[in-house]
């Protein structure tokens, strides 16, 4: 029998003011897999996932994460889950080691103190562990994100933008870092973004969305075979411009 | 994991003391805070304290009633700072941008509510202990010489404090923090019909009655009972502690309808004005 969806999305609605902010998105995310939910700049990637986090409340539809039902069971999952979103920071006053003691603390994660550390090798965060977060680099900052969100070893990770703003260097560390957890762990991920490379580059699958429906749904290669493509961004823009219906329609 | 400790009434004692933690980090982090919570009531306890002293030298009913002018400002500022207390702690995730976190994480509201009010106490003793000293070093006043009723007034004044704290919190997390200024100015709405300074008689008729459905109008009332008639009147303390259980069920019951609120609206991700 096949393992349940770590996340089922269905028929999923977010209306703010009467603006469909999510019209209507229906999927399913294999547990151990990772995949990209791509679309520009309010294309609804980050609504929807803040509708998983049950951090936002649908309009209509349904959200289940690890089987319980979002945001009503929320209880039930949220120490199995975590995420990363530039929409929220640490507080900057504290040390990376107060932050991390803190959260830890909230998600009940066992020898705190050896995760701590064992976070701060795996991270390149052990010589920074005691300085205010709010002192730190832009990459160092997503490292401790990055730190925070891997705290509990969640089932489930949800990342919003998770390199956004970062140097293509720790960009690309980051990328790795997720991928070898993801492996290591069978972990599930979630991974909105707009930066193609990454996608092509950590996704089993994409969800491309646009104005809040999906415009596609496959794996990367079968989506540069269906486009005539050879990247993601070419895909993409071909979805954001609206080039296929316009082949179909002259067609 | 049992279904109980799943639940949404769950109520887990490390994960307050992790957000007490945090508080106490933030605040033992930076100087400037810890001398704002001393700076204010000192300022207003030597203010008014010498106002008494004079209007005492001139003889009349306060040369009587020593001692009701420095009180009225100590029992305020347990009512004013306990709500503030409350409200910067919560503030201060706002500024920090860090709701989405907590909102995410495992921590129900009840515990969030929980550790504020142990802030508020905490920020209280640090700001109020070291004043009340001071009273009686410079004017002579004991708070501490009203024995047991101040702990009844203590009492009711943190609770009005914390429903109010709890209910602006909600407003905030709902509208962002365009809402902030409400945290620094609620109380003051307070000030003229609780009666700090002077009786509840001196009021219009009219208006007598809204004035009794405020919970720290009896404190304040009850407060003169003792300090010029040296009666202690259990019967306003009573009917105080009855009015705060109102207010405190409302509080908590707001706050849960604007956190439901602002999940519909996607506040919690958008915090900024």
């Amino acid at each position: 029998m096949p393992a349940s969806p770590a996340i089922e999305v269905e028929r999923l609605v977010k209306i703010y003011k009467k603006v469909p902010a999510v019209d209507g998105v229906s999927f399913a995310v294999a547990p151990g897999s990772i995949t990209g939910l791509l679309g520009g700049n309010g294309a609804g990637k980050s609504t929807t996932i803040a509708m998983i986090m049950g951090l936002i409340t649908p309009t209509s539809g349904n959200v289940k994460v690890l089987g319980a039902e979002m945001p009503q069971q929320r209880y039930r999952v949220l120490h199995r889950m975590n995420f990363e979103s530039p929409y929220v920071e640490m507080p900057m006053r504290l040390t990376i080691r107060q932050n991390l003691t803190v959260f830890g603390m909230l998600y009940g994660v066992p020898d705190l103190v050896g995760r701590i550390e064992e976070l701060g090798e795996a991270l390149d965060l052990t010589e920074l562990l005691d300085r205010p977060t709010g002192k730190l680099s832009a990459g160092q900052k997503t490292r401790v994100s990055l730190a925070k969100s891997l705290l509990n070893s969640p089932e489930l990770l949800l990342l919003d933008e998770p390199t956004a703003s970062l140097d293509p260097d720790t960009a690309d560390w980051v990328r790795a870092h997720l991928d070898r957890y993801r492996r290591d762990r069978n972990a599930t991920v979630l991974l909105a973004s707009h930066n193609m490379a990454e996608v092509e580059r950590l996704c089993e699958r994409v969800i491309i969305m646009k104005r809040g429906r999906i415009e596609d749904d496959d794996t990367p290669a079968r989506l540069l075979a269906r486009y005539g493509r050879r990247t993601l961004e070419e895909v993409f823009l071909d979805v954001a411009r609206g080039r296929i219906e316009a082949r179909e329609a002259a067609q | 994991m049992s279904a109980n400790s799943e639940s949404a009434l769950a109520f887990s004692p490390r994960r307050v003391a992790a957000m007490t933690l945090r508080y106490w980090y933030l605040l033992r982090s930076s100087w400037p805070r810890l001398i704002e919570l001393i700076y204010w009531p000192t300022v207003q306890m030597i203010t008014w304290g010498f106002l008494q002293y004079y209007v005492m030298q001139n003889g009349g009913l306060f040369a009587r009633a020593g001692g009701t002018l420095i009180g009225a400002v100590l029992l305020w500022d347990i009512l004013f700072r306990g709500q503030i207390g409350f409200s910067v702690s919560f503030l201060e995730e706002m500024w920090a941008r860090n709701i989405g976190n907590l909102m995410m994480s495992p921590l129900r509201p009840f515990e969030f509510v929980t550790a504020l009010m142990v802030m508020s106490l905490v920020r209280l003793a640090i700001g109020v202990i070291p004043v009340t000293v001071l009273a009686f070093v410079f004017f002579g006043f004991n708070l501490y010489g009203l024995g047991l009723a101040l702990v009844a007034f203590f009492i009711n004044l943190m609770i009005t404090s914390w429903a109010v704290g709890i209910f602006v919190s909600g407003l905030v997390l709902r509208n962002g923090l365009g809402a902030e200024n409400l945290a620094w100015s609620i109380m003051f709405l307070f000030m003229p019909l609780t009666c700090v300074y002077y009786p509840v008689a001196t009021l219009p008729v009219w208006l007598q009655p809204a004035a009794w459905a405020l919970p720290p109008t009896y404190v304040f009332e009850g407060m003169r009972a003792l300090l010029i008639q040296q009666t202690f009147r259990a019967d306003l303390m009573l009917d105080a502690l009855a009015l705060n259980v109102v207010f405190f069920a409302g509080g908590v019951i707001a706050f849960l309808k604007l956190l439901q609120n602002a999940r519909r609206n996607g506040s919690l991700i958008q915090t900024g004005e």
